[in-house]
């Protein structure tokens, strides 16, 4: 069994190759936006690093959103044609489900945040104790009611993701429970994990075939949203 | 063909099925080169399959324009989340009317420029990791050498010639000194033809897209009721300007507004595309004698505006040149162009690598790898 993990939601690109529980080749970036010219070259790099020809892949795993919605869809076409050329199904895993399964058998909660502009942060809750628990699925809201929400769990908390930088400071003056921010080893998308809970929901079955899968934004396009205001 | 191509569940299977890698390819040496060609640089996700840059086997187009009427126009955001629903389904509709398996496939082309930045990446991000998976050769196009190679497809037009391309983006002449080398001569200071259609028909009331609407409702109108100034440049005489015919009917209905009266829309129609046509067809004639041409050409969407075809067969005509346009399915924006167009690159040893990006403001002439 092998899985291709390809991740280019935020400013991370990264690739992996996953066989059989090893990651055998994983090529991380986390500089410049220029996924549209690195990803492909990076998913060729982990395949032959690690002898693997592409049309033994089994499945490709790719970041389903939310996040940068030209990242999403840079992932979301890469993967759709790897898959449609090579009859594999996609597993679509949720960006924010990815970055939150970097932590493990910690009794705390975790809250991956990723900033989405306009004052929003996407975000969920979930548990990596005895088993990966998603407690609240992705979310966009505004950070005040997330650390609201958080506040009512009553948990320790850990925050990670691109996030953390831009909120560290108001987590730290408004914030009422105990919390951490996870070290930078896994506290971004990483194409090595993203492989890892791919492999977790395929054999879930959670798969969906290369024609229909598409990002999940959470957020419609700036000329949908002043239409509706307008009605 | 051509319209919008539903998309059937049993294709999906053919396409999906394992082996599409096995098999080689039959081709006997300098036999036929079929290209997989793909379209999303604005509205219209396409995919076509063409056999040595003029057998069109299939040409599908997924168009948005429902989606984006509301609007008035194209919302980039949108456009780039359609195409994502819809590319896989398009480029199975296209192989599977075209009779083919994936593996008969030479190459895989893809407009990567100009464009909208973010419509234009779905297409090249999933045109690279499909011909990366399939071991084929890609090929990244240029839009306008598309729009200029759907000549290719019904004529037996061959280079050198002029082009007048005209669209909703573009409006420039083009020396066509060969296949795949083009000059541009002259070009718009502002808006694109298209663009002054668009918003003028939006002034009128006639909604979105304004090219086939000013077309349809000028026939009911009087071109000579009302003088708009031609689209000229001073100084560049073949350039254009469509900033100022724009400008002169948004006063024009002002004033007539303001006079309590009722704008008679088919005279408004009627009068700015004759304004349009003729500095359209005044400039080509006048290239095409200036750099010696004997054989024009007309692309893009506005090419298919019945008075512009009418007014520059009979123009070319009087003046001994002779005029070539696509059929109107080919004047919009669709893959088989692309096709057409990749076939040339193709011979010519073009290929793109697995970082080819997209290049939202391409200019014509200007080479990518």
């Amino acid at each position: 069994m092998k899985i291709l993990a390809v991740e280019s939601s935020s400013l991370v690109a990264s690739a992996a190759v996953w066989e059989d529980d090893v990651i055998k080749a994983e090529y991380t970036l986390n500089n410049k936006k220029t996924h549209s010219q690195t990803l492909l070259p990076m998913i060729d790099s982990v395949l032959k690093s690690s002898d693997t020809d592409v049309s033994e892949i089994d499945a490709i795993a790719v970041s389903s959103g939310p996040g940068s919605f030209t990242g999403l869809r840079i992932g979301a076409a890469t993967a759709k044609g790897l898959g449609m050329a090579l009859g594999k199904p996609l597993i679509a895993v949720p960006t924010l489900d990815m970055t939150a399964y970097n932590i493990f058998k910690s009794h705390a909660l975790i809250c991956p945040i990723m900033d989405a502009r306009r004052n929003q942060v996407y975000t969920g809750f979930y548990k990596n104790e005895s088993d990966f628990e998603v407690i609240k699925q992705s979310f966009a809201a505004d950070i005040k009611e997330v650390l609201y929400e958080l506040e009512s769990l009553g948990d320790e908390v850990i925050f990670l993701g691109d996030g953390v930088p831009v909120y560290k400071e108001f987590i730290k003056n408004h914030f009422a429970c105990p919390y951490a921010f996870a070290p930078a080893y896994m506290n971004r998308q990483r194409a090595g994990t993203l492989a890892c809970l791919g492999a977790k929901y395929y054999r879930q079955g959670k798969v969906v075939s290369a024609q229909s899968m598409v990002p999940e934004y959470l957020r419609k396009s700036q000329a949908e949203r002043e239409m509706e205001s307008k009605h | 063909m051509g319209s919008n191509s539903y998309i059937n569940d049993k294709l999906k299977d053919d396409i999906g099925g394992e082996g599409c890698l096995t098999g080689s390819v039959k081709k006997e040496a300098g036999g036929n080169i079929c290209i997989l060609a793909v379209e999303t640089s604005c509205d219209e996700t396409a995919a076509a399959v063409v056999k040595n840059g003029k057998t069109v086997l299939s040409n599908v187009i997924s168009s948005q324009i429902e989606l984006h009427t509301v609007y008035g126009g194209v919302v980039p955001e949108l456009a780039s989340r359609n195409h994502i629903e819809k590319i896989n389904y398009v480029i199975a509709q296209a192989l599977s009317d075209a009779d083919i398996k994936v593996s008969e496939i030479d190459a895989v082309a893809v407009t990567c420029g100009p464009g909208l930045v973010g419509a234009l990446l779905v297409g090249v991000a999933h045109a690279k990791a499909f011909a990366y998976a399939l071991k084929k050769p890609l090929i990244g196009v240029h839009h306008i050498e598309g729009h200029i190679a759907a000549n290719y497809i019904e004529h037996d037009i061959k280079p050198p010639f002029l082009c007048l391309v005209v669209s909703g983006g573009h409006t420039q002449l083009a020396a066509v000194k060969d296949y795949t080398d083009i000059e541009i001569i002259g070009k718009t200071c502002d808006d694109a033809a298209g663009e002054a259609f668009d918003k003028v028909a939006r002034s009128i009331g006639l909604g979105y897209p304004g090219g086939p609407k000013i077309d349809a409702e000028a026939k009911k109108g009087d071109p000579y009721a009302i003088v708009f100034p031609k689209a000229k440049v001073a100084k560049s005489e073949y350039d254009f300007s469509f900033s100022g015919v724009k400008s002169a009917v948004l006063n024009y209905l002002n004033s007539v507004n303001m006079r309590g009266k009722a704008v008679n829309t088919a005279d408004v129609a009627a009068s700015f595309q004759k304004s349009v046509v003729e500095v359209l067809v005044e400039h080509t004639v006048k290239a095409a004698h200036d750099y010696g041409f004997k054989q024009a050409a007309m692309a893009g969407g506005v090419a298919a505006n019945s008075l512009l075809r009418e007014t520059m067969k009979k123009t070319c005509d009087e003046n001994g040149i002779k005029l070539y346009y696509p059929s109107p399915v080919y004047c919009t924006d669709n893959a088989a162009m692309i096709g057409a167009a990749a076939y040339y690159d193709f011979l010519n040893g073009k290929r793109s690598g697995l970082d080819l990006n997209a290049f939202p403001a391409l200019k014509l002439g200007e080479k990518v790898e």
